[in-house]
């Protein structure tokens, strides 16, 4: 265990130096949901029943919640690229823990996301977003929202070591923008038709947003929303706790064994 | 036994799919020798590497390296072995400086910061210390990863084409590197497309061919096995068959002939075959001759040799 942490933090440090070495990743994901605010919350907002003021305070957590769902792209990007480069080979021939590069990897992630979400944050609060709810609550909110990034984060580690190829990785990882158009994140999914409402209602994006709208207390929970959404804390942890427990032991023993 | 050799295995197979990579592989290196793994693409090499630094588990066979069991323990094998190659290689995002520190520490040798000073010192990266080393020219890459192995002296050291693509300046840096190395204890085994660097470096040399290790000796023993290569240049195109007809004579083996050199060749193993008795031989032929020499053959002979006995 011990080797655990030390390996663990060692691993830490070298992906928040590869950061701070070279930000342009960091720069891209995290400026592209401001772009969206703006956009989404003025030029489609007008088009809308909703109020525009009302849209961008619902539209906030939706996009909060469709960053931390880059998790994936960002994780696959770094380990097709570790993977590819050689360097996942070079520490699988050290004497270190099994675990610690993943780890190491998805910890540092979660660092750089905590700081990285402020300006968007802060962007909110100026188009008119607030924190409506108690304080205590909007702080369970973040930390839903970054235990959602881990998780998706740990989807693209794995996803990453299995494809190997940076290009892939990429086209793959643009894909994961696709994913929170299927759920409530941009749009009420109460006006979609029955089933599509469904698929869209059990996407995690889904009971992930609906909990910060609610711990922001931004929107009331929707009536006659699918289970996880209907009871989106409960819902959040839930998904959070299978994918983990997924992807975590597929990505550490996809390291440990090394072979495609 | 165990303590005898630093790399031992015994019938090691993989299998990818339907190609059977390694059919069975026997090998043995000692401490303090460098063992040269040469073979055609496609023979196994870097499999056999791969598995040997614990990079990919072997489907059946065994193997111990240094003193440990490679199934059992490949964790104990990691804290004695340094891999440099093609496939494992340092972070392009980090500076030189703090990729070895990083290693270093992986290692949990004492003063991380220190001993990466002192191997940039010695690898001729103090300059170029601070700058990531995706912008580092190839030779600097190559010294850069060699450096991050050598943070802690390894007991075996994997070495896969460690200079391919590099000048002769940064070629000749990496030898002494593994000689000096070599000269410690540490035992190597090291893959190489050039043959003149396995001439170099390595003590013993174990030619692959698909899959399997077809043939084992020092340089001078492999060259042996083929004997002498006699070679002569004649100053018209149209003696060269007779040329050729009086080595087919003297050696009994069937000569090779390079009409842009206007040069004959074969292969002897006939000792009594002297420099004189060939230029008098092809003198009374009428073969009106330019050059002629007897010299052992090169590794790529032997080589060249292996390829073509495959081929037949």
């Amino acid at each position: 265990m011990s080797t655990l942490v030390y390996d663990g933090g060692a691993m830490l440090g070298r992906q928040l130096r590869r950061v701070r070495n070279n930000p342009g990743l960091l720069i891209l994901t995290q400026t592209m949901p401001i772009n969206m605010l703006l956009f989404f919350g003025y030029v489609f907002g007008s088009a809308l029943a909703m109020p525009g003021e009302e849209y961008r305070s619902f539209l906030v957590p939706g996009l909060l919640v469709a960053t931390a769902a880059n998790g994936i792209m960002t994780g696959m990007f770094q380990a097709a690229q570790d993977t590819h480069r050689g360097v996942t080979d070079r520490l699988r021939t050290l004497p270190m823990s099994r675990a610690a590069v993943p780890l190491g990897q998805t910890v540092a992630d979660l660092v750089v996301t905590a700081v990285g979400t402020l300006p968007l944050l802060l962007t909110g609060l100026l188009v008119g977003w607030r924190i409506e709810g108690p304080a205590l609550e909007a702080v369970g909110a973040l930390g839903l929202l970054l235990l959602f990034r881990f998780a998706m984060t740990w989807i693209g580690v794995f996803l990453g070591m299995l494809t190997r190829s940076e290009e892939a990785a990429g086209q793959l990882g643009a894909a994961t923008f696709l994913l929170p158009l299927l759920s409530n994140a941009y749009i009420p999914a109460d006006g979609l038709p029955g089933w599509l409402r469904t698929v869209a209602e059990w996407n995690p994006i889904s009971a992930v947003t609906t909990a910060l709208r609610d711990l922001f207390g931004n929107a009331p929970v929707p009536d006659g929303a699918a289970w996880p959404v209907a009871h989106p804390v409960a819902g959040s942890l839930a998904w959070c706790a299978v994918l983990l427990a997924v992807f975590v032991p597929l990505a550490v023993r996809r390291y440990a064994r090394g072979e495609g | 036994m165990t303590s005898t050799y630093a790399v031992l295995s015994e019938g090691l197979r993989k299998r990818f799919g339907e190609v059977e990579a390694l059919r069975g592989l026997d090998l043995a290196v000692a401490p303090g020798t460098v063992c040269g793994l040469l073979g055609p693409n496609g023979a196994g090499k870097t499999t056999a590497v791969r598995l040997l630094a614990t990079l990919l588990r072997p489907d059946a066979g065994s193997a111990r390296v240094a003193g440990h069991d490679l199934l059992r323990d490949p964790a104990a094998v990691r804290r004695h072995i340094g891999v440099t190659g093609q496939y494992a290689s340092v972070d392009g995002d980090l500076t030189g400086r703090q990729n070895l520190r990083l290693f270093a520490r992986l290692h949990r040798v004492r003063g991380p910061a220190g001993r990466a000073d002192e191997l940039l010192e010695r690898f001729g990266l103090t300059e170029a210390a601070d700058r990531p080393a995706s912008t580092y020219s190839g030779g600097m890459r190559r010294r850069l990863d060699l450096a991050a192995t050598l943070v802690r002296r390894p007991d075996v050291l994997f070495l896969d084409e460690p200079t391919t693509g590099l000048d002769p300046a940064s070629r000749g840096r990496i030898w002494e590197a593994v000689r000096e190395l070599a000269a410690d204890g540490t035992a190597a085994l090291l893959t190489t497309q050039y043959l003149e660097e396995a001439d170099q470096l390595a003590d013993d040399i174990a030619l692959m061919d698909r899959g399997r290790i077809a043939r084992t000796g020092s340089p001078a023993q492999l060259k042996a096995v083929l004997g002498t290569q006699v070679e002569v240049v004649v100053a018209d195109v149209d003696t060269m068959v007779d040329a050729a007809a009086v080595l087919d004579r003297l050696t009994g083996a069937e000569p090779t002939l390079d009409r842009e050199r206007r040069a004959v060749g074969a292969l002897t193993r006939d000792d009594t075959l002297t420099l004189p008795r060939l230029v008098r031989e092809l003198d009374a032929a009428g073969v009106p001759l330019v050059d002629a020499s007897l010299r052992p053959p090169t590794l790529d002979d032997v080589f060249l040799r292996l390829t073509e006995e495959r081929a037949a």
